[in-house]
């Protein structure tokens, strides 16, 4: 089977992109959990488009602005040398920005659940604000971590439309599993379709049937 | 000033306005005292620096935590104070004895000022310490969450109706511990209730809160038989009397106690003789007679003079009393109030119905 490099490289793509979403996701999930303020509303709408929008409106937009010519893609190009789009580098902004939500909506949830109370309490008995995060509020929304980094991991390597109109299919580069299967189906090679596909299936069932076991013992805790 | 809480808070809510101009004294215990919606919970935040006041200032022993004339607000965590809430609020990821360390870990060097063992024995918390938090029970949680806050060495314990979660089996098990906490610990304590027993059984000083105002503060004993706050007035108000056990009756089973005004008996054995108990009579268990009454069964008939007469609008009036060192309230009607031609200054007899006592 040749799908070894797509696979390789789905994964990296995917373990790159769930790496900087926690980083992105985490405050702002926080913040989104503790605010009133009134932009609170507009940031959710935000963060959730990618949810609703066919995956080529989002590609579209993303190539436009990525590209060399576009407001990002000509300021990289001036810093790098380098073109964003039909790059590894430009499936990574891409993808963190198409599995945002599935980052931030499980840590909001789990955030919320644990709710103000306890980080109240934690100040009270002398944490910093960012003292009590990483000692309560971490720990307790531990299930929201796990569900964010499967969720954003998991979409991250099913992504089809936005990896094809951003990154197109250069192998070793942009090549991802699914863009390879969708190859093979082109060219009527159904044998090395199914084989990747099922890989895939396999993987996600996996992956998904691991998440919700972890789910039950935390919240059995 | 040094030794003191100096508090000036406003906040203004939709709906709601808090004002508060109030000092009270670092040490013992302080009630703060009023209905649901009195605005005693907000206080409380505004002194942990959890909610933060339109304008305020606040002064704890000499050093300023909150001035908002220079923009000084210390972060919750510089302050010092430990709170403890209406439910416990244990951390669930942690057992017991992760909660009472998680505050002493970072009290720095308060920490040894303070003997965590101490506080574990006090609170009876030996055979919990490795079990996990959701496994307690209501009143074992609510122990663990005080020792917690103990155990973090505050400046200021803040108790925001720590036993209104618990069933009175639960609170009668915990009372007796804060009544144990208060005498043996150093710490000053503000403690919020709406029940004036809770509050004049545990408190020594008491701060009446209505509508978002102080409309009394001082001394437990003048506050309560002060008759000029209408919060008071109602059918809980009663007086305290601290005294010390004189004598037991045990054939009987009735326990004699003795301040500056004279002897009670009050049923039960409580305590040995030489205990300080606190006394608590309601000014409906007191009745006032010119004469010594003959063939009674109240066994409680002790000399008074009648100190202050309150308003008589209603169809109730309350009176004081004076007996020895201490006040008594008493509620007699107001055509008794008529019919005997009460007035300031007079000698006669008050027939005390019943009593709560507190060793």
């Amino acid at each position: 089977m040749n799908g070894w490099g797509p696979l390789l490289l789905s994964f990296q793509l995917a373990a790159v992109t769930t790496i900087i979403l926690m980083f992105i996701a985490t405050p702002l999930a926080w913040w989104l959990s503790a605010t009133a303020s009134r932009s609170k509303p507009l940031v959710q709408t935000l963060v959730a488009l990618p949810i609703v929008l066919p995956p080529t409106v989002i590609g579209f937009y993303l190539l436009v602005l990525l590209g060399p010519y576009g407001a990002i893609g000509r300021w990289w190009v001036e810093l790098t040398g380098d073109t964003l789009t039909f790059s590894f580098t430009g499936l990574v902004i891409a993808s963190c920005i198409y599995s945002l939500p599935f980052a931030v909506q499980p840590l909001q949830a789990a955030f919320e659940a644990t709710g103000r109370k306890n980080v109240e309490v934690a100040w009270t008995l002398g944490a910093s604000r960012i003292d009590a995060f990483f000692s309560v509020v971490m720990p307790q929304a531990a299930y929201g971590f796990v569900n964010a980094i499967v969720l954003s991991f998991a979409h991250t390597l099913g992504e089809f439309g936005v990896v094809l109109m951003v990154g197109g299919n250069i192998p070793e580069e942009t090549r991802v599993i699914s863009i390879a299967i969708y190859d093979q189906v082109e060219s009527l090679n159904y044998s090395e379709a199914h084989a990747m596909s099922a890989l895939l299936l396999i993987f996600a069932f996996v992956v998904l049937l691991g998440m919700f076991l972890v789910n039950r013992r935390l919240s059995r805790r | 000033m040094s030794g003191s809480v100096d508090i000036r808070f406003v906040v203004r809510h939709s709906g709601f306005d808090l004002d508060v101009d109030l000092e009270v004294p670092a040490k013992g215990m302080t009630g703060i005292f009023g209905r649901s919606g009195a605005g005693k919970t907000t206080l409380l935040r505004c002194l942990a620096g959890l909610e933060a006041p339109l304008a305020g200032r606040l002064v704890v022993n000499g050093d300023t935590w909150q001035d908002s004339s220079s923009n000084t607000s210390l972060p919750v965590h510089d302050r010092h104070v430990a709170y403890v809430f209406q439910e416990p609020r244990l951390f669930d990821h942690l057992d017991v004895r992760g909660n009472l360390d998680y505050g002493r870990k970072r009290s720095g060097s308060r920490a040894e000022r303070v003997d965590q063992d101490e506080i574990i024995d006090m609170f009876e918390l030996h055979g919990l310490l490795d079990r996990q938090t959701e496994k307690l029970s209501g009143g074992e949680a609510q122990r663990v969450a005080i020792a917690r806050a103990l155990c973090s060495a505050p400046e200021l314990l803040l108790m925001d109706e720590p036993l209104a979660s618990l069933d009175d089996e639960r609170r009668r098990e915990i009372l007796p511990l804060l009544e144990r906490l208060h005498r043996s610990l150093d710490v000053p304590v503000l403690y919020v209730s709406h029940n004036i027993d809770e509050t004049s059984g545990l408190c020594d000083q008491l701060v009446v809160m209505d509508g978002g105002r102080v409309v009394a503060n001082g001394e437990l004993q003048s506050v309560l038989t002060g008759m000029d706050v209408p919060v008071l007035a109602g059918r809980e108000a009663g007086s305290i009397i601290d005294a010390v056990v004189t004598d037991i009756d045990a054939g009987f089973e009735l326990t004699t106690l003795g301040f500056s005004g004279g002897e009670m008996v009050v049923p039960g054995v409580i305590g040995e003789p030489g205990a300080e108990v606190r006394i608590r009579i309601r000014a409906n268990d007191v009745s006032l007679c010119r004469q010594r009454p003959i063939e009674t069964t109240i066994l409680n008939v002790l000399p008074a003079r009648v100190d202050d007469i309150g308003a008589d609008t209603g169809p109730t009036v309350l009176i004081r009393l004076r007996l020895g060192e201490e006040f008594l309230l008493a509620r007699i009607t107001r055509r008794s109030l008529r019919g005997l031609e009460l007035k300031e200054g007079d000698e006669l007899l008050a027939q005390i119905k019943s009593a709560t006592v507190r060793s």
